[in-house]
């Protein structure tokens, strides 16, 4: 019986030591890039950032975290306890199930869904759930007004994320995550090479389905408090924001998947570039020297031990990186290569994409809330149509004639499509620069 | 071990709830949403066909349900807002405009 | 046996839900516990092997229609509807015809299989690699066979937009 019970879970056990380790890891993630998104806008600002707390901040998110905890949990009192309770958990569970069908390399993945694209945007969907239901059970205006005004302008970007994520589709012609990066390996191409407005669709998209700077009209300070967050403290803040840095991680993640070849290293099939392997090694090898070298400069004696701590952990992980390169073949080190170094490519770049991030939110305006619906329904969905009807034709037109294509080269049906795209999207922008600004109503919410 | 009587068994027993609802509630949004859970109902019973005779005609008919179900529920909650900004109130009793 | 437990764990949560639904006083709570209800069916499709319906239940029903509903109730303000009476004056005799409804349906389906001992209404019957690779073959039908109610319900779909904007403007 036992023994019975043991075979049936033990095809599940290495998902679920993958998923602990997830659950266990993203909440400190999410601290760091709370961290990274300070020091990056210090850094635009001409400012250093949080310094005090560990060496150069980096024990911030931790103080952050047990501040959070142990702060007063206040509850309106006519608010409607249950729902105030679950909305916060809501919107985190759709955060971490998307994680549970995203590939982080070539082995770390829970569930190799065969509709795992489609998962993903689902699960995103149902995130909206805990947005408006907060707003709703705060029982202020402030929240509710910004929780109306944050669920419409995500389903509105969902429209136009799902489609610029079709046109990468209709390239790979799968729906499953790991199939997409293993047809980008088989076509010695990035996505983003064949359907680059795709990837730009996708990108502003993405920004506006994350509540981020430019579009977070409903979540800044200066216009309703904190939109449906105004209620919430301490800990059920936390949930709310780790949620939303969860959904940047999932959507950064999707973005490296569909257009950026995953987990895959640049020009993974050309030999002549092989040395580009040493590469995760070297950078590795570069933060520690860095962290050892800045050491002995920290003013306080706990400050120079972290560093020195800091400096051991990444020396670790370059060895941890580079075992396995310099392992002989067919060894049990040796297979672990593809997982160890798939894995730090794929962090690089979500971490470029995440970079991106906090570099818009810090360099442009906002976007006020109708100006916002606006580039969403005219400009962004119409383009994304465009797109579709771009891919398709780039497709036919660059397959073999024997095939039932055209048989035209690649870079020549990609850029007759992608200048057909954009004439589409200056035409779409001329045609809206002219209307004017709508009367202030006070029923135009 | 499951044979097509439980997914029927199951499926009955949500319709009949949403019938229940229908017909029993005052509150034209919570008739609405007892509407849903017949249409979900009779999607449970179309699926389980379509995996007794191996034939995906069936969940391809459900798909087509999900699709209606979404164009009734926005043209119905149109309809309750109008109403609504008529008459100040969502009870079916009190819609009563065209009585004698 | 663990198709077993899932249909029953997912087929009772549906079924406590339904109940929820529509015995709820608040319309919130109602639209909440219609979202567990729907999450159970498409559990249950799940576990039918139908893997890309178990996807535009939670896409379409739960992630659409359901922001709709909380949508439109927040828009109509419920306090006033939540302290009257719930139920119509004729709930005794509804209920009364619904479960007689009900147990007729529930009659025709025992008396059909009774003294059938044919494998056919085993639903393991057809193997689930009949139905795999799931999102192909519904792509395939869809596409082929099933062409002309697919563009139907998309124009459908179109009628009910601006059906629906119509409806909920201001000023017509």
């Amino acid at each position: 019986m036992l023994q019975e019970l043991y075979e049936f879970f033990k095809p599940h056990l290495l998902p679920l030591l993958y998923a602990a380790v997830i659950v266990l890891v993203l909440p400190l993630l999410a601290g760091y890039v709370v961290l990274l998104e300070r020091k990056v806008m210090a850094d635009m600002q001409a400012r250093l950032g949080p310094m005090r707390v560990g060496p150069h901040g980096l024990l911030q998110p931790i103080a952050d975290a047990l501040k959070l905890l142990i702060k007063e949990d206040i509850i309106p009192e006519s608010s409607d306890k249950w729902i105030f309770w679950m909305a916060p958990l809501l919107s985190v569970t759709a955060g971490m199930l998307a994680m549970a069908a995203l590939p982080f390399g070539p082995v770390f993945q829970i569930a190799e869904l065969n509709v795992g694209l489609l998962f993903i945007l689902g699960i995103s969907s149902m995130g909206i759930f805990g947005i408006v239901l907060g707003g709703w059970a705060s029982n202020s205006h402030y929240s509710l007004l910004g929780a109306m005004r944050s669920s419409a302008q995500l389903v509105s970007y969902e429209t136009a994320a799902g489609m610029a994520v079709v046109s990468a589709v209709i390239l790979g012609g799968t729906l499953s995550t790991r199939g997409l990066v293993e047809i980008q390996a088989q076509k010695h191409v990035w996505f983003f090479f064949l359907a680059p407005i795709g990837f730009f669709l996708y990108l502003v998209a993405s920004i506006a389905e994350t509540n981020r700077a430019p579009f977070d009209m409903p979540e800044a300070e200066s216009e309703l408090v904190a939109g449906y967050m105004t209620e919430y403290s301490g800990f059920r803040w936390a949930l709310y924001f780790l949620a939303e840095y969860t959904n940047m991680i999932v959507v950064a993640s999707l973005a490296t998947i569909l257009f950026f070849g995953g987990w895959l290293r640049p020009f993974p099939n050309v030999h002549a570039l092989n040395f580009l392997d040493y590469l995760p090694m070297l950078l590795m090898l570069l933060v520690a020297g860095y962290s050892l070298y800045r050491a002995p400069k920290q003013p306080v004696a706990i400050q120079k031990m972290v560093m020195a701590a800091v400096a051991g952990l990444c020396f670790l992980l370059a060895v941890a990186l580079a075992l396995p390169q310099f392992a002989p073949a067919g060894t049990l080190l040796a297979s672990m290569k593809p997982g160890l170094h798939g894995a730090f490519w794929f962090l690089l770049k979500v971490g470029i994409y995440l970079y991106t991030f906090l570099w818009l939110r810090f360099t442009l305006p906002r976007y006020r809330f109708d100006q916002l619906m606006k580039l969403g329904w005219h400009f962004l969905i119409p383009v994304s149509i465009v797109n579709v009807f771009g891919v398709g034709i780039t497709v036919y037109l660059s397959r073999s004639t024997d095939e039932g294509g055209m048989g035209w080269s690649v870079a020549a049906a990609v850029a007759l499509t992608s200048v057909v795209t954009l004439l589409a999207a200056a035409w779409l922008a001329k045609k809206g620069e002219h209307e004017p600004a709508p009367p202030a109503t006070p029923e135009s919410v | 071990m499951l044979s097509i009587t439980h997914y029927l068994v199951l499926s009955l027993a949500l319709f009949t709830i949403g019938v229940i609802g229908v017909v029993t509630r005052r509150n034209v949004i919570i008739i609405l949403m007892s509407i849903e859970l017949i249409l979900n109902a009779v999607n449970i019973n179309l699926v389980a066909f379509s995996r007794l005779f191996g034939d995906v005609s069936g969940q391809v008919f459900a798909i087509f349900i999900i699709t209606d179900a979404a164009a009734e529920a926005a043209i119905g909650l149109g309809i309750i807002i109008a109403f609504f900004r008529n008459r100040e109130t969502v009870l079916a009793d009190e819609m009563d405009l065209l009585k004698w | 046996m663990f198709d077993v437990i899932t249909f029953y764990f997912f087929g009772g949560l549906a079924v406590v839900s339904a109940i929820l639904v529509v015995t709820a006083r608040n319309a919130v709570h109602s639209a909440i516990f219609l979202v567990t209800a729907l999450l159970a069916t498409a559990g249950i499709f799940l576990q039918l092997h139908a893997e890309f319906l178990f996807i535009v239940q939670v896409i379409l029903y739960v992630g659409g229609i359901m922001v709709l509903f909380v949508f439109v109730i927040m828009l109509v303000n419920l306090d006033v509807a939540a302290r009257q009476t719930q139920f119509n004056r004729m709930w005794p005799f509804a209920l009364l015809l619904a479960l007689i409804v009900s147990g007729q349906i529930y009659a025709v389906v025992h008396y059909a299989q009774k003294g059938i001992s044919d494998p056919l209404f085993q639903v393991v019957a057809a193997p689930a690699s009949a139905l795999e690779p799931n999102s192909e073959l519904i792509g395939q039908s869809l596409f082929t066979q099933y062409m002309l109610p697919f563009e139907i319900a998309s124009i459908m779909l179109l009628v009910a937009m601006i059906g629906a904007v119509v409806m909920a403007k201001r000023k017509v």
